[in-house]
């Protein structure tokens, strides 16, 4: 391919265009995390929102230009007021809970504005029209460029031009860039945080709906915006670096042009650009281009607990009643609820391999799924490849995954907080991204179906006794290894990292391990779904399946060992439910179950319980 | 339609979600209970229009229903938009609910998944809108039917005119997933196969759902081809389309593009109507054959609205599966697939048929050209493709399908 | 024969000069003082030398060793013990846990994985704690106790590894005095019983004055006067110092 300097010079334009998009999405995302330090996973929700407000506004008013940005400017406001609604009924009452719940808070808080905007604007995409004044296109080194991206391009150093202005220029910037680095001294300079709270708030939806507002000339409007451009979101700020609004420029403008160039060399990189920038980025940055180390957390990312201890005489009783209700349930239920059994608990494997890590360990990954899903794919690939038996394959799976967490750990263990986070979620997506892009291996998106059990477990009750086993074993080793000293430097160096490592213990060498041994659980776990499924999906690998381990952990309580357990029934049979006899409004119904459990629960189910029983 | 009647068509839509109830049902009398799984929380502007036309097949099987035939009842969910999930919806309506028949189905790699389940469990599936090949062919089992034309299909539709246009340098654009992939495969092995000189100079492959317009526009342009071949549809199609004729990416080039012609895509481009586009689609208002004209009319009635092709699937797909239960006088696996093979159904296009040798219905659609008028973009130029015209030879099938699948 | 040995040590944040050329020593089982007006550069002298700052020049010897590059585990295992200014204990643990963690830690490698930490060195664990009068306290969440039995908890957690020198960072910030007094007693006997010596940053004039055998004064990121308490007290370079910023001494 000839690459004439007109192709590469308009090419570098719509680089640049795509790069103020992202900036100005970002840079919401960013003031908010920088203030109040929630991750605010709601945020492409109020970018969708001002889409949709845009266009019905700009529908509304006279088709001229004063009509056309009086629209978009006034659907910014507006969604900003929303934001500030959001801010003071949900979020200002848990600023003082864990990092963890207050995401799934937000996210709770997505699920209903995707409802919302469902039930208000139907499932029509919409299209608005070009803009008025701005329907034409430039000649430029001999070829079109559409008016309009031009307003694009500029959009974005304006906006980062104003914030510049309002951070130095003004008493409330003054006080927005004294919270960001510390949030405590706000108070002391006598300002009612609440107000400088809303006023964030405000700021930062308002951009996000701005950003959405403008999309509309280029752009159809519909229900998937939400999440597919948070995402991207994420990976802009954490890549300029948290609470940097500069840095998240310039990340923007890396990942711009980087895409606007990959494509033309690499049609097929899409896919995985933004996931590889990031992990790249976050090895050698591990807080990104501009971002500074956080200071020791306020908080941390759990809530202070007790100390654990084995359970009291009536606790193992009851634990034991399970087991034994567990062992005998095939012989009174049917094939059905065997299945069920048999999901929750994979699912109670998969969170509890998870929670070891998160709970125990206070590594907050948001790629869990990586060993999930690959090893579904190893249980997968040794089955139809190889022909395995059951059992081998199910080793190899936790092999697969322990090489897996082996090498991303050996990463991660170097950052912490969001940046982990957000490296595990590369991660993650890299292997998702390799699954769907390696069709031969792996079938691309439809998977790896047609997997069938040994003889020995391929009837259900048989199984489920397997799978009974080994959930069981699997989870009485990570419970034994949470008490033996191990356990306890993992809890200490979550606690204080400095302490731990002026006692003389290795932190960084105990979370290694940790990953490595949560990542062959759940590894097990993926490969035990696959068998259950017969087949091996790249939605294993994908954020969500990241998320489900996150919420059943959080669901069922953080800080306790059976968390997962009782978050992975409740959160299967509440998902089910409110599936089955819902219909359109689950999400609805979900978000606000989420958003309600926790206001009212932020320490989770099993935690609540725990908390009672402490009285 | 105004904000209030969309909320209240929601409403009325939801509630009829669950489960379709049947209007008069004696005591003796246990409903048939068919299961149904589609995207529709992901894929609405399809599968909204789909539910409401399976719904009317519904309606007219259970008004018409003779005798001995006992009434149906459709149970129906949203797949979540992930094979697994599905699988485990499967599991619930046959091993709790009973279902008798699954149908559904829109993205290949969870119609691919049902179709799995369905060799599994022995319980028929009739596949409405997944388009892969493999569904019937490579990964074809004998549980599995399927309504819409495959990917092969609606490529040979297309190819027959790509080979006429004297176009030789070709560029592609597709989504960067299974259909795509497959799709543009198919394109190229086929208009080679018909037009030895082409050449295809590039592709572009974003994100299913991420397309970032302005630069994948640049990018096609740069490698200047003579004609593109698109496989971009719903929401990414009308960026495409815009940013293209703001940067005359179409000016001079001649455009096939698969599905564009469908009005839930159409319908949305509104001004920005690309003209002269080679399109398969369902110019709807135009056809006017007795069963179309019944079926707008009787869909008219029922919802006050327009059909869009999504509703013609769903009617097509439920009223076959009824019909071939009723022929059968059982959901007896065995009895249902020797009664679907080669079974005749009335579509709202005219008569189907399930082929017995690779269980594919011979429904077809409508090629032709984009034209826009007053804002619309409509279809001209356009004839019925219909499936029985545009299959490989057996021999090709024979060569892919499994035998199992024949049996 | 000095246990510990600071040489010209240099630090500089950004173009600020933080440490210029610090030199002083420490006597095995001395009890020494680092003080200074805020801003002198206590804190970034104390983190040179638990190994969590990393200066530009300059050695630090420990009994013969060099601990200049090294992190903080390993000035852990060349013996040295440390407590926090705001005390770090782990609250998620039993106040005899943390000490047997303290006792488990090696210094290198991972922690045992065979048994339950209850069977791991308690009775040591316990004794330690009986040396700091915490042991009736043994089965308590450590997030539940007095702060000034935290600070106790943190000295009994140094003291696992059985320390040649002991860091304090402002052993006794945000204690009330009688606390204060406990605790330097306190210290002060377990210096003589182990021998140890003890280096330690304070903002406590009164406890300075009380119980430093030395004092090392630093303003303005060197040392401007060195001495017992008697001779710092009426040295006119150190009066300049505090009161030159409006600090008086506590009494």
């Amino acid at each position: 391919m000839s690459l004439g300097i007109g192709d590469v010079l308009v090419q570098l334009l719509n680089g640049l265009s795509y790069s103020s998009f992202l900036f100005l999405v970002a840079a919401g995302l960013s003031v908010i995390f920088g203030v109040t330090r929630i991750i605010n996973l709601a945020h492409g929700s109020f970018y969708m929102l001002g889409a949709y407000l845009a266009v019905s506004l700009t529908t509304l008013f006279p088709p001229t230009v004063i009509g056309f940005w009086g629209g978009i400017v006034c659907a910014a406001l507006v969604i900003g007021l929303v934001g500030v609604l959001v801010e003071t009924l949900v979020l200002r009452r848990i600023y003082e809970a864990p990092e963890l719940v207050q995401l799934l808070a937000t996210f709770g808080i997505l699920l209903v504005i995707q409802n919302v905007t469902l039930k208000i604007w139907g499932t029509e995409e919409l299209f608005a029209p070009r803009a008025p004044g701005l329907t034409g296109s430039l000649r430029l080194f001999g070829r079109s460029f559409p008016e309009y991206h031009l307003v694009l391009i500029l959009m974005g150093p304006v906006v980062l031009g104003l914030l510049w202005l309002l951070s130095y220029r003004t008493r409330w910037g003054v006080l927005i860039r004294a919270a960001t680095q510390d949030r405590d001294m706000v108070g002391a300079l006598g300002v009612n945080d609440r107000v400088l709270f809303q006023v964030v708030f405000f700021l930062g939806t308002m951009l996000a709906a701005f950003a959405g507002a403008l999309r509309i000339p280029v752009d159809t409007i519909n229900l998937q915006m939400d999440l597919s451009v948070l995402t991207e979101t994420f990976v802009v700020v954490v890549v300029g670096g948290m609470g940097s609004v500069l840095g998240a420029y310039l990340a923007a403008l890396l990942i711009g042009l980087l895409h606007a160039f990959g494509i033309m060399i690499f049609p097929k990189i899409t896919l995985v650009l933004m996931s590889l920038v990031m992990a790249v980025v976050l090895v050698f940055r591990p807080y990104g281009l501009l971002g500074k180390p956080e200071g020791a957390a306020r908080k941390g990312i759990l809530a202070i607990e007790l100390p654990i201890k084995p359970g009291s005489l009536s606790f193992n009783v009851f634990w034991l009643g399970v087991l034994v209700v567990l062992l005998v349930a095939p012989m009174v239920v049917g094939s059905y609820l065997q299945t069920v059994l048999i999901e929750i608990l994979i699912l109670a494997l998969y969170a509890a391999s998870l929670h070891f890590v998160l709970g125990i360990g206070g590594l907050p990954s948001l790629g869990h799924a990586a060993y999930f899903g690959l090893g579904a794919y190893a249980v997968a690939l040794a089955t139809s490849l190889l022909g395995v038996p059951t059992l081998t394959s199910l080793t190899i799976a936790a092999f697969a995954a322990v090489v897996a967490a082996a090498i991303f750990g050996w990463f991660c263990i170097r950052l912490s907080g969001i940046y982990l986070a957000m490296l595990t979620l590369a991660f993650a997506q890299i292997m998702w991204s390799i699954a769907l892009q390696w069709v031969d291996l792996t079938g691309g998106d439809n998977g790896i179906l047609g997997l069938y059990r040994s003889p020995a477990f391929a009837s259900i009750t048989a199984y489920y006794y397997l799978v009974l086993s080994i959930c069981f074993i699997a989870v009485l080793i990570m419970r034994h290894l949470v008490f033996a000293p191990f356990g306890y430097a993992l809890r200490a160096a979550r606690d204080s990292v400095l302490r731990t490592e002026a006692l003389g213990i290795d932190v960084r060498l105990h979370r290694w391990i940790a990953l490595i041994i949560s990542g062959g659980f759940g590894g097990l776990a993926g490969g035990l779904q696959a068998l259950q499924k017969g087949g091996a999906f790249p939605d294993g690998l994908s954020v969500s399946q990241s998320i489900d381990a996150l919420v059943v952990i959080l669901i069922g309580g953080v800080q306790t060992l059976v968390g997962p357990i009782v978050g992975a029934a409740a959160y299967f049979g509440v998902k089910t439910e409110i599936m089955r006899y819902l219909g359109d409004s689950w999400q609805l119904v979900l978000g606000l179950t989420i958003i309600l459990l926790v206001v009212l629960f932020p320490q989770g189910i099993a935690g609540f319980v725990k908390q009672r029983a402490a009285r | 339609m105004n904000l209030r009647a969309r909320l209240l068509m929601f409403i009325a839509a939801s509630s009829a979600m669950a489960t379709v109830a049947v209007p008069s049902q004696a005591a003796d009398e246990k409903p048939i209970l068919i299961g149904e799984i589609n995207s529709y929380a992901a894929l609405p502007q399809f599968t909204t229009p789909y539910r409401m036309g399976w719904e009317l097949a519904v309606e007219e099987a259970n008004a018409s229903r003779g005798p001995n035939d006992r009434p149906i009842e459709v149970t129906s969910r949203d797949d979540s938009g992930k094979p697994d999930e599905t699988i485990l919806i499967a599991n619930e309506m046959l091993n709790d609910q009973h279902i008798e028949v699954l149908t559904g189905g829109f993205l290949s790699n969870i119609g691919l998944a049902m179709s799995d389940f369905a060799l599994r469990s022995k319980i028929v599936f009739v596949a409405a809108e997944p388009l892969t090949d493999k569904l019937i062919w490579e990964k074809g089992n004998r549980y599995t039917f399927r309504v819409v034309p495959s990917t092969y299909m609606q490529v040979k539709m297309v190819v027959d005119q790509a080979a006429k246009l004297p176009a030789r340098r070709w560029a592609t654009i597709a989504d960067n997933y299974e259909l795509g992939q497959v799709g543009v495969a198919q394109f190229k092995e086929q208009l080679k196969a018909q037009r030895p000189d082409v050449e295809f100079v590039g592709e572009q492959w974003p994100a299913l759902g991420k397309l970032e317009a302005g630069s994948t526009v640049e990018a096609l342009a740069a490698v200047k081809p003579d004609a593109i071949f698109n496989m971009l549809f719903g929401a990414e199609l009308n960026r495409f389309v815009r940013e293209g004729n703001q940067r005359d990416l179409f000016t001079g080039r001649d455009v096939v593009s698969l599905q564009t012609g469908y009005p839930e895509y159409l319908d949305a481009m509104k001004a920005e109507t690309p003209k002269g586009w080679i399109v398969t689609g369902y110019p709807w208002e135009q056809i006017h054959t007795p069963e179309q004209d019944a079926f707008v009319a009787a869909y008219r009635k029922k919802y006050n609205d327009y059909p869009r092709y999504g509703s013609v699937v769903g009617y097509t797909t439920m009223k076959a599966t009824i019909e071939a239960i009723r022929k059968a006088g059982s959901t007896d696996p065995e009895k249902l697939i020797s009664t679907l093979r080669g079974m005749e159904v009335t579509s709202p296009f005219g008569p189907i048929m399930f082929r017995p040798q690779d269980q594919q219905s011979t429904l077809g659609l409508y090629v032709g050209k984009l034209d826009m008028k007053d804002g619309r973009g409509f279809m001209t130029d356009w004839k019925y493709a219909s499936g029985k015209d545009l299959q490989p030879s057996d021999d090709f099938v024979k060569a892919r399908r499994p035998a199992e699948a024949s049996k | 024969m000095s246990l510990l040995q600071v040489r010209n040590i240099s630090k500089t944040f950004g173009g600020v000069q933080a440490l210029r050329g610090v030199n002083f020593s420490l006597d095995e089982g001395q009890l020494l003082a680092l003080i200074g007006p805020n801003g002198a550069g206590k804190s970034t002298c104390f983190n040179v030398l638990n190994g969590q700052l990393r200066p530009d020049s300059g050695n630090i010897i420990l009994a013969g060793r060099e601990l200049v590059g090294l992190n903080a585990r390993q000035i852990w295992q060349h013996g040295v013990g440390r407590t926090f200014q705001v005390a770090a204990v782990y609250g998620s643990m039993t106040v005899v846990e943390n000490v047997q963690l303290a006792l488990l830690s090696k210094g290198r490698g991972l922690l045992p994985v065979r048994r339950s930490t209850s069977h791991y060195f308690r009775s040591e664990a316990l004794n330690l704690l009986e040396g700091v009068g915490m042991h009736i306290q043994a089965d308590r969440p450590a997030s539940i106790l007095a702060y000034g039995d935290v600070k106790r908890l943190e000295i009994a957690m140094a003291l696992a590894n059985k320390p040649k020198l002991l860091l304090m960072d402002e052993p006794t910030a945000g204690m009330a005095p009688k606390e204060r007094h406990e605790l330097m007693q306190l210290t002060c006997n377990l210096v003589k019983q182990r021998g140890m010596s003890v280096l330690f940053t304070e903002h406590s004039m009164d406890v300075v004055f009380s119980y430093a055998d030395r004092l090392i004064v630093l303003s303005g990121g060197t040392i401007i006067a060195a001495g017992d308490a008697q001779s710092i007290r009426n040295d006119p370079a150190v009066q300049e110092a505090y009161f030159g910023t409006g600090k008086t001494f506590e009494i």
